[in-house]
């Protein structure tokens, strides 16, 4: 007879995001997983620990490396970009605007000619969302980033990839739930909550009209199972990083 | 064989304004720093800059030297936004390229081939293609028939990048883990201007190093500066790291104030007695 393991504590909000986006890389095969921001980095790491052995990760320099650092490949800049273009190769990216399209901006506020605030520029964003899957991690889901139009297409959505071959954007990872394209228009669908959110919230966080899925409620962001959490609480991220800034609301 | 070492402002005092300069590196990595202070010093102005940008992008721009930028991006790594590129921006005191960090490569590679430009799947359906209405596309000649955007060859009149060895004829050698795409830039370029972190006797290279770090070919380098410290305060591994307490400052400072203190001296000795000094204060 053993003691009876006191029980976990229950998943926070920042774990179900991780776990959100560590199913954007589930069934991905041999690719390189590319997450940007340490929430997909974790999901990333995961997935490759978990259901996703396959997956390549770098170092976030040049290097390809396993989930304990170790050395498997060389990956600098240029060859980064080959594997963009050959496809093999599915990233997380972030976004200061998105619309129900799935358009992506993070060059600029405001006209592009004059911007009212300067960000990065496009970035690789073109060129990856006509190459390869393009997931989107949004860490404060509001009616800010999630607008009607934004205002310097980066990352391009489905309205304007008419006819792209390898387009394809799967899904939209919040701290409210989980978004996808899986409407007949391609337009943005709440896909899932993570527990202790609402429709209503995630609406009034949305500045336009979120599909839902159709004839039943919003189901939610699934569990984690405990050795999903173990990994994430003890061995990725132990001293709790993931935390910062993801509180619930 | 050519001798080719020569100073900074050597450099500097070969390029004229109006020209199109290519800038090496990548970000707030391996930027040829040195270089870009002797450009400063100079009374070199209206160019057009094409970069991965960093704060060789953002010090130029804040010195009103830049009258088109082409880019993908310009960042300081750890501290995302580049203060003094976001600043002329939303000023509009510069004209700008915005391009995709692809197309900008296969531009650089369609300069080094001698081709008007080079085909991409990249752009289409973004609003790059928007803000560049210049920019054209191609079909496919073969059964595909596929659309693409005809990158324009980004054709430069001189290039500055920065390595860790080179030797005084010009071929250079990186010992970091990534070449980025200096090699490129200086193919690019009509004139391409190296500088070192360390020269080197030309046999010395290869030796402790595998012949693929030979980097850049003196074919493509016009001249060559020996220049210790010269990305600071970006990275340049294995050679030292980005400075990151000084990138902070340099970030957090108004211009004049960064200018006046660490640019106004009459070369680079005079820059690194200031960052010396400051980093001593900082204790």
């Amino acid at each position: 007879m053993t003691a009876a393991r006191p029980p976990l504590p229950a998943p926070s909000r920042s774990e179900y995001c991780v776990i959100a986006c560590a199913e954007a890389w589930r069934g991905a095969g041999e690719v390189l997983a590319s997450p940007m921001g340490l929430i997909p980095s974790l999901g990333a790491r995961l997935a490759r620990c978990t259901f996703s052995p396959d997956l390549l990760l770098t170092d976030g320099e040049a290097l390809l490396v396993g989930p304990g650092g170790e050395v498997e490949g060389w990956l600098p800049y240029r060859r980064h970009l080959t594997m963009v273009t050959g496809g093999r190769r599915h990233v997380m990216m972030g976004a200061s605007q998105l619309d129900r399209h799935g358009n992506q901006n993070i060059s600029c506020i405001g006209d592009w000619a004059r911007p009212a605030r300067q960000l990065l520029g496009v970035r690789g964003a073109p060129v990856n969302t006509l190459n390869h899957p393009v997931s989107y991690w949004v860490p404060r889901h509001s009616a800010r980033v999630f607008v009607e139009k934004v205002d310097m297409v980066s990352g391009v959505g489905y309205d304007r990839a008419r006819g792209a071959r390898f387009h394809r954007v799967p899904r939209v990872v919040t701290d409210l739930g989980v978004l996808d394209f899986e409407t007949p228009d391609r337009s943005m669908r709440l896909a899932s909550l993570h527990p202790g959110v609402t429709v209503e919230q995630v609406r009034e966080a949305t500045g336009f009209p979120l599909a839902v899925p159709g004839g039943g409620p919003v189901p939610y962001t699934r569990e984690p199972t405990a050795e999903e959490l173990r990994l994430v609480r003890e061995v990725l991220d132990p001293d709790g990083r993931r935390d910062r800034g993801i509180g619930a609301r | 064989m050519v001798d080719k070492t020569m100073t900074a402002d050597d450099v500097a005092g070969r390029l004229r304004s109006g020209m199109t300069l290519g800038i090496g590196g990548w970000g707030s990595r391996r930027k040829p720093m040195a270089l870009v202070r002797a450009v400063l010093r100079s009374g070199v102005t209206d160019l057009t800059v094409v970069s991965y940008g960093g704060p060789d992008v953002g010090m130029l721009c804040a010195a009103g030297r830049v009258r088109r930028l082409v880019a993908p991006f310009a960042t300081l790594d750890s501290v995302p936004l580049e203060p003094h590129f976001r600043a002329a921006r939303e000023a509009g005191t510069i004209a700008m390229t915005e391009l995709d960090e692809a197309m900008f490569m296969w531009g650089l590679h369609a300069a080094a081939n001698r081709l008007p430009f080079m085909p991409v799947r990249a752009g289409l359906g973004s609003d790059v293609m928007r803000v560049n209405p210049e920019l054209r596309t191609v079909r496919s000649p073969y059964d595909d028939g596929e659309e693409f955007v005809a990158a324009p060859a980004l054709r430069l009149d001189a290039a500055l990048v920065h390595l860790n060895r080179a030797d005084r004829l010009g071929n250079g050698q990186y010992l970091g883990p990534d070449p980025y795409f200096d090699d490129l830039f200086c193919e690019a370029a009509d004139e391409a201007y190296l500088s070192c972190e360390r020269l080197v006797e030309t046999g010395g290279l290869a030796e402790g190093a595998a012949p693929q770090t030979l980097l850049v070919g003196r074919h493509s380098v016009s001249g060559v500066v020996e220049a210790p410290g010269g990305a600071h305060f970006t990275s340049c591994a294995p050679d030292h790291a980005r400075d990151e307490p000084f990138q902070r400052m340099y970030a957090t400072t108004p211009w004049a104030e960064f200018a006046g203190r660490f640019l106004s001296g009459p070369d680079e000795h005079a820059y690194s007695r200031a960052v010396r000094a400051w980093h001593e204060g900082q204790r």
